[in-house]
């Protein structure tokens, strides 16, 4: 019997991130968003005749800095053409895209090579009703929302270097959390402001040569996405461990079946008929709108990642959620700018009691938390002012009502205790009151050691510093 | 009265509104009536009354006929084609606003090969045009329908598109005068599109002045229209009265074959005018010019298969009832395109296929750019390129029909310039067989005011008598009325 077959996973990925730009990529309706449909339409991305398109400036701007943050060539010269296909969504017959000249070319992002990244419109709606479950065949009726038609997309496209589900799910958060640094998206895969689509291929370990490859479509959650590659993974393994060979097609993952249906096969693919658009004229980069684009550039997550590591000193995974999470990293530094708190424990109570009490999605900076307070609420447990718990005591006050941690800790009679003087009579209260305790603890079992301490602390509402607890405890029983 | 006013020029008649001397409901009128008698099927729609505000500008109260492609909010605008029956847009193209800012009043839609494919105006979903030299032949096309009305009297002027002839033939079968200016110079926004990279919009009028008057209402950079650029200069109006320095070039290959005899003779006979009037004539080197044709009927219908894929019953124009998506599709542009509309969908389907795009396209775009250097290489020795606009007269009707070869033949002169994206102006040089005979004069971009100028001086030396035509009956009725030099004749 031979040794089974070890087989790898070669997967590249294609997303379309819509750009959050003022108006439409070729004419001047403002982009829609749950309007009436067709409110958010004019002559030129109703495709009416004689209307013509032209380009946005801001969509130029927005690629261009898709490109600076991807690392990419930025072509001085690219062209849009016209890509052909024939549906309701479409209603030129044709998507202003770029094919061969795109705006930016190559580049790497997270260790994943980066192809190119190019401009284009997004399709209109079409929805399908009575029957034929969504789709157009077996539908009584189809109809058409153009509102969202001729919004701008940037195309990014990556090399085929992502070798696992999970490798692909971190690449696209941190494309994600880039775009929105960048402020160039809502990158919302839910509202469908950010869609990947993954090639996928599987080869024995050591071949050179690529595999079969299969398309996987318009998957809306990270989780799907990773989900869905699973599953394809796994079914062009079987087929190739019983002899079959991998087709060529379109796929869509259902992820409440885990079925993969096919959309269509290679036979059926398109010819898109691509020619330069010659309703616009090529795309010329000067070095004034480079230096606009550069001077846009804020820094992003990977630097900030490993600038919060570096310089501040903070741990991997902190420093990757406050460098993802813009704006939870811009809290952070804000309170680190306004305070002289620590940065380590600044991070710590921001990554960790703060998302906590706030929930994970909310924005710090409109809660009732000011940066300053919770640096000053920081220093105050730093400088032992305060103890931890009676720290936690305090920002949930902040949470609930705003103020300043220190008059906080004033009203609530929340600072620490002083030193030993304060504390000894507190311990000595305690070991008296226990003396069965007291006493396992003289012989050397120290679990016990609790039973007095929560009792130091509930005397002393929590003000009490626990390892000085300990320390009295030990001196007191002449340990 | 009717005919002395419908012997004003455009300028004349401006001028004369601009005065008091002439009113503007009388002549509006007197256009109006003509042209709703129209006998020629040159018009698809006519006002009822001259709309909107009077405007008070160079060109105020002219009345102006313009091309169906001509996007005219709430006037059909249906491109000659079925599929856009009676569709009347919700909004304006950029030259008639313009022109209407100017004073121009809109006195009706003219007739036009579908979707401006053709050369005789045969390809009309509403009818050909008759030619009013003689009503057994064709106008030209395919702004045949504004040529035909400009000429018959029943317009003062006129708005056409030029794709690869498109004004200029019609122009010369009509004995009228037709510019197609510098590709850019005039807005496209709100021009039904034929082929996006050769369409170019342009005058139509009965004299070389009323053409530089209308077109300079025309061009300017437009906003809408990325492709426009506008005019580096302001046209003005010609002067020249003799064509001294100006060194004028005939094609080399351009030896007469092909081309009917009476054309050439009038040809020739207007080339000894030109070297009177202080001009040289010299043969030029146009070597890639004879593969024009072929390159234009790739790009073109290239173009067309992609324009035209809008038109699929989804949102205005025709639709066909039908059980499905692809059905309603199918039968939609089956019975709202006609054949040569097909034809040329096809043939660009086809040259843009998977496998196909370097053979055709691809080559195509290179025979443009040799054809573009030649004219380049030929305005270094010379000013202009001067050709017989169409190789013979006005074709009788169906006489072509079932020939689209021969029919496309008729752009052999025109389909260079538009290739090259150059000016050039066609004016009438005489009769063969007692039907016009046109010269076409060719420039390098942005020489309309040279070009103009020389077309002008020409137009004196030449003094070509279309008044014959001017009547409601061109077989008798009014009759000559004498020269038309702009000024008022009886």
């Amino acid at each position: 019997m031979t040794p089974a077959v070890e087989y790898e996973t070669v997967i590249g990925l294609e997303i379309h991130v819509q750009l959050a730009t003022r108006t439409k990529m070729f004419c001047s309706c403002g982009l829609g968003f749950g309007e009436e449909p067709n409110t958010r339409t004019c002559p030129v991305c109703l495709a009416l005749p004689g209307a013509l398109p032209v380009i946005n400036a801001e969509a130029i701007h927005f690629g261009l800095m898709i490109g600076l943050a991807l690392g990419c060539k930025l072509n001085d010269r690219s062209i849009f053409d016209r890509k052909q296909y024939f549906y309701p969504d479409s209603p030129k017959g044709y998507q202003i895209s770029q094919n061969e000249d795109p705006l930016c070319s190559g580049g790497e992002l997270g260790g994943v090579r980066i192809h190119r990244a190019h401009l284009e419109e997004d399709a209109a709606k079409t929805i399908h009703s009575g029957g034929g479950g969504g789709r157009i065949q077996g539908s009584a009726a189809s109809v058409v929302d153009f509102n969202r038609g001729g919004t701008p997309l940037c195309e990014i496209v990556t090399e085929p270097d992502i070798t696992s589900a999970e490798q692909a799910g971190e690449f696209l958060r941190l494309l994600r959390t880039t775009m929105r640094r960048i402020g160039v998206s809502d990158v919302n895969m839910e509202e469908g402001s950010l869609r990947c689509d993954a090639n996928i291929s599987i080869r024995p370990v050591g071949q050179q040569e690529l595999g079969v490859k299969t398309e996987l479509k318009n998957m809306n959650s990270f989780r799907f996405i990773e989900r869905g590659i699973r599953a394809e993974v796994a079914r062009q393994e079987g087929l190739l461990r019983a002899g079959e060979p991998v087709v060529q097609e379109t796929l869509h993952f259902d992820p409440r079946t885990e079925r993969l249906t096919s959309m269509r096969s290679k036979e059926e693919a398109h010819d898109y008929r691509y020619f330069p658009e010659p309703d616009l004229t090529p795309v010329t980069i000067t070095p004034e709108m480079l230096e606009r684009a550069r001077a846009a550039m804020p820094e992003l997550p990977a630097a900030r990642q490993a600038r919060f590591a570096d310089e501040l000193g903070l741990n991997p995974d902190t420093a990757k959620l406050l460098a993802w999470r813009t704006e939870l990293g811009d809290y952070f530094e804000a309170a680190l700018a306004e305070g002289d708190a620590d940065a380590v424990p600044l991070a710590n109570w921001t990554t960790n009691e703060l998302v906590q009490r706030l929930g994970a999605d909310v924005d710090p900076a409109g809660s009732n938390v000011r940066p300053a307070a919770l640096a000053g609420l920081v220093t105050l447990v730093t400088e032992k002012k305060i103890t931890a718990g009676a720290g936690k005591t305090v920002l949930d006050k902040l949470v609930a009502e705003g103020g300043d941690p220190t008059a906080i800790v004033e009203t609530e009679n929340l600072a620490a205790m002083g030193g030993a003087e304060e504390l000894a009579p507190v311990v000595a209260a305690a070991l008296e009151a226990q003396p069965d305790v007291a006493a396992r603890i003289r012989g050397g079992d120290m679990k016990p050691i609790g039973a007095i301490i929560g009792a130091v602390m509930k005397e002393t509402k929590g003000r009490a510093d626990g390892k000085e607890v300990t320390r009295l405890v030990r001196e007191q029983l002449g340990l | 009265m009717s005919a002395e006013l419908i012997a004003l020029s455009a300028k004349a008649a401006a001028d004369a509104m601009a005065s008091g001397d002439l009113d503007r409901t009388e002549y509006f009128e007197a256009y109006r009536a003509r042209a709703a008698a129209d006998e020629l099927n040159a018009f698809t729609w006519v006002a009822e009354e001259a709309a909107g505000e009077p405007v008070d500008g160079e060109l105020g109260g002219v009345p102006l006929a313009v091309k169906d492609l001509f996007c005219t909010e709430g006037v059909p605008s249906q491109a000659g084609s079925r599929i856009l029956e009676d569709y009347r847009p919700p909004y304006t193209a950029t030259v008639v606003e313009k022109l209407a800012a100017a004073g121009t009043v809109l006195l009706g839609k003219t007739n036009q090969d579908e979707f401006a494919m053709g050369s005789s105006n045969e390809n009309s979903a509403y009818g050909p045009v008759l030619n009013p030299w003689d009503r057994t032949r064709v106008p030209g096309g395919s702004s045949g329908g504004s040529a035909a009305a400009v000429a018959a009297g029943l317009a003062p002027w006129a708005l056409g598109t030029d794709t690869g002839g498109s004004i200029r033939q019609p122009a010369a079968l009509c004995g009228i005068t037709g510019l197609k200016p510098t590709y850019g110079t005039c807005s496209r926004y709100g021009m039904i599109a034929f082929a996006s990279s050769l369409d170019q919009a342009g005058p139509f009028a009965r004299d070389v002045t009323d053409t530089a008057l209308l077109y300079r209402h025309m061009a300017g950079k437009d906003p809408r229209d990325a492709t426009s650029v506008g005019h580096p200069d302001e046209i003005v109006l010609p002067t020249a009265q003799d064509l001294r320095g100006v060194r004028l070039g005939v094609p080399e290959n351009l030896t007469g074959e092909g081309v009917e005899p009476g054309v050439l003779a009038a040809f020739e006979a207007a080339l000894e005018q030109a070297k009177a009037l202080g001009a040289t004539v010299e043969r030029v080197p146009l070597p890639h010019a004879d593969f024009g044709l072929s390159a234009y009927y790739v790009l073109a219908p290239a173009e067309c298969s992609s324009n035209l894929a809008r038109f699929d019953g989804v949102r205005y124009g025709m639709r066909a009832e039908a059980a499905d998506l692809t059905s309603m599709y199918t039968r939609t542009r089956h019975d709202g395109f006609g054949p040569e509309v097909k034809r040329r969908i096809m043939l660009g389907t086809y040259a843009l296929s998977s496998g196909f795009y370097d053979a055709y396209y691809a080559s195509a775009q290179k025979v443009r750019t040799l054809i573009a250097d030649d004219f380049a290489k030929a305005f270094d020795r010379i000013d202009f390129l001067v050709t017989p606009t169409s190789p013979g007269v006005a074709f009788g009707l169906g006489a072509l029909t079932d020939d689209p070869l021969a029919m496309y033949l008729n752009d052999y002169f025109t389909v260079p310039m538009s290739l090259a994206g150059i000016p050039a102006i066609s004016l009438p040089c005489g009769l063969s067989e007692g039907l016009p005979v046109g010269l076409q004069l060719a420039g390098p971009a942005f020489s309309e005011n040279r070009l103009l100028d020389a077309a002008h001086a020409l137009e004196g030396a030449l003094g070509f008598d279309g008044s014959a035509v001017l009547g409601t009956n061109p077989r008798g009725g009014d009759g000559p009325v004498g020269p038309n030099d702009g000024g008022l004749v009886g």
